[in-house]
């Protein structure tokens, strides 16, 4: 009751329903084609939408399918589940920092739905975020994650090829659209960006995604913070 | 549904939720080091870089069809395209190339 009156009060809620909206939309397709391959994998109704409802990653709940087809072990999934997510002890920490001052307990539960794209819309925005934005966005993306898990399951073998594979890359664009705006306004930014794409394209050629992710962003960050000062005064003030 | 898959299901809740809740856990975020905040400050802006690449580059068998979709997401945000319109407009070009693919 004391939450709801504090978000009508702000209304960062609806806001952050609001600004979720392109992940929900992003998150259409890549749960149709989770659900659908779920199904292809042999995965029965219940237990493909029960992955999406409790684990809610994305690439670790394809990881589980390609790993299950191979007739892998729980305990390697579960491991590899770990690795893969590493790097959100990274984007929590980040936004832990960010994240207005509030409750333990509220913190810990929207905790539960800081994925990779729920971060970078909270994470970008200017300013500090507070609590019911961040409940917005991940709301509304969990809907979208669940309820289109079911809806792949049922339907996905009858979306047209020429539409699955321009699809797959709407979470990219999501990426570029909240990495752009920044980039332009300041050059600190595309040096981290392009620095941690570099690294992790080299990494990524010999290191689990999972590790090289996270090794690149770890990298990119500490290092540019180390030579900032070297050109500080062209930052703008902006950025809190 | 199996116990086996059920104890996978929440296997996989726990090792997720785990590095999504730890650090709102045994970090006090009123207490950083200046330094360590300015890192987990750049913290988003060189994920974002990691998560597009190389990964977006391979979404096809030719990585001209990433690089076409990348540089139209970027045209699009730069000329002040909203999220869902970045979004929707890079698929919108996608698809309508495909059938050269």
């Amino acid at each position: 009751m004391k939450a709801t009156l504090t978000w009508s009060h702000d209304n960062s809620f609806a806001i952050g329903i609001r600004d979720g909206i392109p992940i929900a939309l992003g998150y259409i397709p890549a749960a149709i084609t989770f659900g659908f391959l779920s199904q292809t994998t042999g995965l029965t109704a219940v237990e493909s939408i029960l992955m999406s409802l409790l684990v809610f990653t994305g690439a670790a709940q394809f990881m589980a399918l390609s790993l299950l087809a191979a007739g892998t072990g729980s305990v390697e999934i579960i491991f590899t589940t770990f690795i893969l997510n590493i790097r959100h002890l990274l984007m929590s920490a980040s936004l832990h920092e960010k994240a207005a001052p509030d409750r333990l307990i509220r913190k810990v539960i929207y905790a539960f739905g800081i994925t990779d794209e729920v971060f970078a819309v909270t994470a970008t925005k200017e300013g500090q975020v507070r609590t019911g934005y961040i409940f917005g966005v991940s709301v509304i993306a969990y809907m979208s994650w669940v309820i289109h898990t079911g809806v792949g399951y049922a339907v996905g073998g009858f979306l047209p090829d020429v539409l699955q594979q321009s699809l797959t890359f709407a979470l990219y664009a999501l990426f570029i659209a909240l990495l752009a705006p920044s980039m332009k306004k300041h050059r600190k930014v595309l040096v981290l960006a392009a620095f941690a794409a570099v690294l992790n394209s080299m990494f990524s050629l010999f290191m689990a995604d999972g590790w090289s992710i996270i090794l690149a962003t770890i990298l990119s960050a500490s290092l540019v913070e180390l030579v900032e000062p070297s050109y500080q005064k062209q930052r703008k003030g902006g950025e809190t | 549904m199996s116990m086996n898959m059920l104890l996978l299901i929440i296997g996989m809740a726990a090792a997720t939720y785990s590095t999504r809740v730890l650090p709102f856990l045994f970090f006090n975020a009123e207490k950083i080091p200046p330094r360590l905040e300015g890192i987990l400050k750049n913290v988003p802006y060189a994920a974002l870089g990691a998560l597009i690449f190389p990964g977006a580059l391979f979404i096809h068998d030719h990585v001209l069809f990433g690089i076409i979709g990348i540089v139209s997401a970027f045209v699009i945000s730069f000329l002040g395209g909203s999220l869902i319109f970045v979004v929707l407009g890079s698929i919108l070009v996608l698809t309508l190339i495909s059938p050269l693919f």
